[in-house]
């Protein structure tokens, strides 16, 4: 690894490391060294610019914006009111409700919003409207600059089938399949048969594994087909599709290219990107590891050449399939626009990829040649989702109650569109965060990558953090033997072990953490209380000294949490603390078990949500939070590697002043017996099955979509449906009972 | 900076008590401990003994009922009163429990703590009085001592005008002990007296009925400002479903005759109902949440300085000082030093009749006028006492009365300088001075001493006892002294020889009678006290003491007719 490390790394020392320590001057030369430009309107350099996007991404363009002295307008549909990246524009325009498809996809209104602003530059951003080549040419159309690729190349890359011929034209490698226009099912299905199962079908427009399904035979080939026409529909409004050999074991391996509108065309490295869940990034790292020179310099000139042979200008990617047995790569797509994980090349090459962008769009030619493009250290990029990790990676919505995420430095940087407080709607991609992170070689950036991780804290609703620590701490992952079904393959590692051994360690560590939940909520209290509960009569603040005072014994206290083994609310477990108060001021803490030996734990509250404890004789600093949804009052806490979620149950603190009324026990989690509840928040898209209708277990009842991904709602069991009472169209909660299976 | 240092160590000190005989400031008094002495040795060891022997007292009655009964009582979903309480007032704040060892060795049958817990302790930042029966005990019944502690309880709530919450769970008098229970004046009825007359001077009276409510019991949550009852649990009614059959033939539910929802729905007895116990404890907190400024006094903001030193001396050390031995000498100012805020006493008439030191001091910031004894009463000090209640009671600062007092000096020179009146003058200064008293039995407290310094009679508005105490009229011997003489001449007036050895067997029968009633546990038993405190409590409890008492808004002393 190492040996491989300083064989990549080319130029070194050349240019700083960091691009956000040392933004690279634009040689100004450069500026006005374009005389052809874009004809007329080119003359002047952007000096306002539109992003058509939101989130982390119109953050970060806004960023890169602000410091070239370039004033950015935002657009907002109504559920982003008050989002992060409105704040950060000095002007925004609402350009229509809640869904996409009436905002951020609008693009009449968001051409106007930026016709009404004076932009003179559009930025897409990623998804959306990024590789709309209608949207590009609206632009171009209205004079606005589109800071992205010619609408020709969109157009050529975003018709899949098409974009194949033209690189099999061009000599660039291609995965066997069929890519024509022919959509006939029979004809598709004898086609696959052609190419061999296993095959992959995929909408020829669109990408992020939206529509895409793995099909292992024939029998599995229409059900397969409709549901990626369907979503594909949904999500690009065309159905078309194309079918492709499936490698059984491949990596996913992009390359960064950029071109200007003088013909030049560089690539700035790889990525590799093939630890996926449902088709979709969450761990990228540049460059690729346990690749040779060799190796990349093929996939570099092909990505170039791909780029070349549809004349395109702006940043592109270019996505290979790596076949890690034979070592060969294909040509699968080209996506038009900035990536998700462009800061992973940031970091390893040196540079900023918005600055260049706006540069290009300028007319400016690509400041590096291929030759000075820089290639070094390492660097990761984690993607923090909200997510059901135990219900299959499922986006989750919900309120960000506590957001704190890592410190950022010239190595470590929070790519992020939210802040505490705000909501993960369903209406949009459930991403929180991107973290990324940069060492001098893969291990070094590794050990930052899994620090920070465990100083990501987010609490208020399930995130896939945990789940990035166990990748990122897997041995295949630490030596780089990464590939597509990484995830799939290493699952019995991945996931929550059920093993005794295991379990019974995570018991213990949720055990300690409730003794610590337990002691800082009592050091906490008595703070808080000694700080408001003084009245006039100030010797009240005796009856608040710690330890509280009994006359011949100690106070003591008990607290119940019930720990949410999964952080996502699937599995409890009742905690019974018995908190007694010492002389000294610390806490002796016994968990009711039986087996419990108790801790001596003492607090200083430090400030805010944290504390320093010394539990055992180990001192460390802990951070600790509440806040209530439903009836319950949530407790986190993050305290040595453990992030542990407790509930603690708030109905009587809650209790109304007329006090009269009766409050019939609210069983929240338990529904009767046989029903479903929704998994996720979301519109269901198609009902399969009528009510009362008998069926077998596991066959599909309904299909629900969320953040554009279906899934489909299986019957738990043989007998009747009962209750079914939702229809296409209708959108429903995560707590929403769907059905109900009776027997027969 | 010299004081600083002092805090710092011990050795600090002595330079620093050097120093301030050069300053005006106030009076730092000495540690006044000896630690090389055989004689504080033996002393530290006997009173060590006499805490592990209240607290293995204490520990047996923390218990309840005894395992059984508590493990009914869970099964119930119902919690122990302590918990209960634990529950109700603030999280991690302070509980002052009054007379844990009431009930002690009265009966025949075990009483841990009368059957009833008492005490003081904040919830939403206002004090309150809380009266939990504990059903653990003989059902909650209430036997004449438990009567006697819910009453005294409402006296300090009715003197210190704290809101009294009800955490009801009684079966009602304790039948086969009815005539003591029920008819006198202070007895079960007085309870309901008491809640009237202080429900109509605004100190709010709350009611939660956690368990059973039957017969006179019902009266408590019916005279309430407001009660709770928990569904399931709590029960109200005049006679239980065995006596309803027995009187009208009629079958009826507990529930149904008089449960929570019947109350709360049907009847009004009850005014919010609770799901289950904890539920009611919350709306507990929320209903004296509303109370608002019910009867509270305005707060008397006299001279309270928030920033105030601890002694200088580790107020542990009163375990090894409290005078287990009467008949040692004794400076009750080592105690004052390792109670008061910088052990800074300064002296009132410190020249002048010795044997009683008065002065001030602070206690945790609040300004007290402190009273102790050092030795026998004589005609001066009781004289140098009037003389400083009268000025505490002017200045509207609460008094500590440091009870250590074998009594007045006898003799015809005593007499001859009329200490009958300076001792009457004493008492008539104590009983009239409308300022918080918290008196401490630390030592004996023998014949009018216990008077003048504001004994149990003098209703101080909380009085406490170290293990070390000693209450009776006179010392055992002396008493023994006097009987036997009376007895003598009885039976030398009836012609009977009576013995050396007989007249010795008399006297030790009198003095080991008067050693069983002098004792804390036989006094604090009866009530006599509102609780045997560990000396190394002192100055926490004192704080507690006058921050309950301060609640009064300032009344004026008027006096009677002093005998000049």
């Amino acid at each position: 690894m190492a040996l491989m490390a300083s064989i990549i790394r080319r130029n070194i020392s050349q240019k700083p490391p960091f691009w956000n320590l040392n933004p690279r001057i634009w040689p100004s030369r450069l500026i006005f060294s374009s005389p052809e430009g874009r004809g007329e309107k080119s003359a002047v350099a952007i000096e306002k610019i539109l992003v058509a996007n939101r989130g982390e991404i119109a953050c970060r363009i806004m960023r890169t914006a602000k410091r070239l002295g370039i004033r950015t307008v935002a657009v907002y549909s109504d559920a982003d009111r008050d989002a992060l990246h409105v704040k950060s524009a000095d002007e925004a325009v609402r350009i229509g409700p809640p869904p996409a498809r009436a905002s951020y996809l609008n693009a009449s209104a968001i051409v106007e919003a930026a016709l009404r602003t004076s932009a003179q530059a559009v930025h897409p951003g990623y998804g959306f409207l990024s590789e709309s080549a209608d949207f590009a040419q609206l632009c171009e159309a209205e004079g606005l600059t589109f800071i992205g690729p010619p609408a020709s190349a969109i157009r050529d890359m975003g018709d899949k089938s098409a974009s194949k011929r033209i690189m099999g034209a061009a000599g660039v490698p291609l995965v066997p399949g069929y890519h024509g226009n022919e959509q006939d099912i029979d004809f598709l299905k004898l086609e696959a048969e052609k190419i061999g199962y296993p095959i992959l079908i995929k909408p020829t427009h669109g990408g992020g594994g939206k529509g895409m399904r793995i099909v292992q035979g024939p029998d599995e080939f229409v059900e397969s087909l409709l549901g990626a026409q369907r979503e594909a529909t949904a999500s690009f409004g065309i159905n078309t599709i194309l079918i492709e050999k499936y490698i059984t074991k491949p990596r996913h391996i992009e390359v960064q290219v950029f071109g200007d509108k003088h013909g030049n065309v560089i690539h700035l490295n790889e990525r590799d990107c093939s630890v996926q869940r449902r088709h979709q990034k969450i761990i990228e790292e540049a460059p690729a590891p346990n690749v040779t020179n060799e190796f990349r310099f093929r996939l570099g000139e092909a990505a170039v050449s791909a780029a070349k042979a549809v004349g395109y200008h702006n940043a592109g990617t270019v996505e290979f399939i790596m076949d890690t047995l034979s070592g060969k790569f294909y040509f699968m797509e080209m996506n038009t626009r900035l990536q998700v994980e462009h800061p992973v090349t940031e970091m390893v090459v040196g540079q900023d990829l918005v600055e260049w962008q706006i540069h290009v769009a300028n007319g400016e030619p690509l400041p590096l040649t291929q030759e000075q493009v820089l290639l070094n250290g390492h660097a990761f990029e984690a993607r923090i989702y909200a997510e059901n990790v135990s219900r299959g990676f499922l986006p989750a919505t919900g309120t960000l109650h506590h957001y704190r995420p890592v410190p950022v430095s010239p190595s470590v940087r929070v790519e992020t569109g939210v802040e505490e407080g705000d909501a993960v709607s369903m209406h949009y991609d459930p991403m929180i965060a991107k973290l990324v992170v940069w060492g001098e070689n893969r291990n070094a950036a590794l050990v930052k990558l899994k620090n920070c991780l465990l100083k990501f804290q987010v609490a208020g609703l399930p995130t896939n953090i945990s789940f990035l620590q166990s990748l990122a701490n897997h041995w295949a992952f630490e030596k780089g033997l990464v590939e597509t079904h990484f995830i799939e393959h290493f699952k019995n590692d991945l996931f929550i072990d059920t093993a005794d051994e295991v379990a019974a360690e995570a018991y213990a560590a949720a055990k300690l953490g409730a003794s610590l939940v337990a002691a800082c909520i009592c050091e906490k209290e008595h703070v808080t209380s000694k700080e408001t509960l003084l009245d006039g009569n100030r010797l009240l603040s005796l009856w608040y000294i710690q330890p509280p005072f009994r006359m011949h014994h100690s106070a003591k206290r008990k607290m119940e949490l019930e720990w949410d083994r999964e952080l996502n609310g699937s599995c409890q477990e009742l905690l019974k603390i018995v908190i007694t108060y010492q002389s000294d001021g610390s806490y002796f803490i016994e968990i009711e078990d039986g087996d419990s030996p108790g801790w001596e734990v003492k607090v200083k509250h430090v400030g805010n949500h944290d504390f320093r404890v010394d539990a055992d004789q180990l001192h460390s600093y802990v951070t600790l939070t509440l806040y209530c949804k439903d009836t319950s009052k949530h407790i986190h806490i993050w305290h040595g590697k453990h992030h542990h979620h407790y509930r603690q149950n708030v109905r009587h603190e809650q209790s109304t002043d007329d006090g009269s009324q009766h409050q019939p026990s609210r069983q929240v989690a338990s529904h009767p017996k046989g029903s479903v509840v929704a998994p996720m928040a979301g519109l269901v898209v198609k009902v399969l099955i009528e009510n009362g209708a008998l069926v077998e277990e596991g066959q599909p009842i309904l299909v629900l979509e969320a953040m554009k991904m279906e899934h489909v709602v299986k019957s738990p069991r043989a007998g009747y449906v009962d209750g079914l009472q939702v229809a296409a169209g209708q959108q429903v909660f995560d707590t929403t009972v769907l059905f109900s299976v009776k027997d027969k | 900076m010299l004081r600083v240092l002092a805090r710092r160590s011990w050795r600090g000190l002595q330079q620093r008590q050097k120093s301030m005989a050069f300053c005006s400031a106030a009076a730092v008094l000495p540690d006044g401990i000896n630690r090389s002495s055989d004689a504080f040795a033996r002393n530290s060891a006997a009173v060590q003994d006499l805490i592990s022997q209240l607290h293995s007292h204490i520990h047996k009655v923390l218990d309840g009922g005894g395992p059984e009964a508590v493990r009914r009582n869970r099964s119930r979903n119902k919690l122990l009163p302590r918990e209960r309480i634990d529950r109700i007032i603030d999280p991690g704040s302070s509980f002052l429990e009054l007379s844990q060892l009431a009930g002690y060795n009265l009966y025949e049958e075990p009483l841990p703590s009368g059957g009833i817990i008492t005490g003081i302790g904040p919830v939403h930042g206002r004090l309150c009085m809380f009266v939990a029966n504990d059903p653990t005990v003989k059902g909650g019944t209430y036997y004449p001592i438990t009567v006697k502690k819910h009453l005294r309880a409402q006296e300090v709530a009715a003197e210190c005008k704290l809101p009294c919450i009800y955490l009801v769970d009684s079966g009602g008098a304790n039948l086969p002990r009815q005539a003591e229970v029920f008819p006198d004046r202070d007895n079960f009825g007085r309870i309901f007296y008491n809640q009237a007359k202080m429900s109509a001077e605004g100190i709010p009276q709350i009611a939660l009925v956690l368990g059973s409510c039957t017969a006179g019991g019902a009266y408590i949550p019916a005279m309430a400002d407001e009660s709770i009852m928990v569904k399931g649990n709590g029960t109200i009614f005049l006679a239980g479903p065995p006596l309803v059959k027995a009187a009208t033939g009629e079958e009826v539910s507990a529930e149904d005759l008089g449960g929570a929802s019947m109350h709360c729905k049907i009847s009004g007895v009850s005014d919010h109902f609770a799901e289950d116990e904890l539920h009611g404890l919350a709306i507990g907190r929320n209903v004296i949440k509303n109370l608002y400024m019910a009867g509270k006094g305005a707060v008397s903001s006299t001279s309270f300085s928030s920033n105030y030193e601890e002694p200088l001396y580790d107020v542990k050390d009163l375990r090894s000082i409290a005078p287990s031995d009467q008949k040692q000498p004794f400076d009750i100012r080592s105690v004052i030093a390792h109670i008061v805020d910088g052990s800074e006493f300064d002296e009132f008439k410190k020249l002048y009749g010795t044997t009683l030191v008065t002065g001030f001091a602070r206690i945790h910031g609040q300004p007290v006028g402190i009273i102790g004894n050092n030795g026998i009463l004589f005609t001066e000090s009781a004289l140098k006492g009037s003389h400083f209640i009268e000025l505490c009671a002017q200045r509207n600062i609460p008094l500590i009365f440091l009870q250590n007092i074998t009594g007045f000096m006898v003799g015809s020179k005593s007499e001859a300088t009329g200490i009958a009146k300076a001792g009457a003058k004493m008492v008539m200064a104590v009983s009239c001075a409308k300022v918080p008293k918290i008196t401490l039995i630390v030592g004996g407290s023998f014949g009018a001493g216990n008077y003048g310094m504001c004994g149990r009679a003098y209703s101080p508005n909380f009085l406490f006892l170290w293990p070390t105490a000693k209450i009776s009229v006179m010392g055992g011997i002396q008493a023994a002294g006097v009987l036997a003489q009376i007895e003598r001449s009885n039976k030398k007036r009836q012609g009977i020889e009576w013995t050396k050895e007989e007249e010795e067997k008399f006297k030790s029968r009198v003095v080991e009678a008067y050693e069983i009633e002098g004792s804390p546990y036989y006094s604090t038993a009866r009530l006599w006290d509102d609780g045997i405190i560990d000396p190394a409590d002192t100055r926490k409890v004192l704080g507690l003491c006058l921050s309950a008492s301060m609640k009064h808004v300032p009344e004026e002393t008027k006096y009677g007719v002093f005998r000049m």
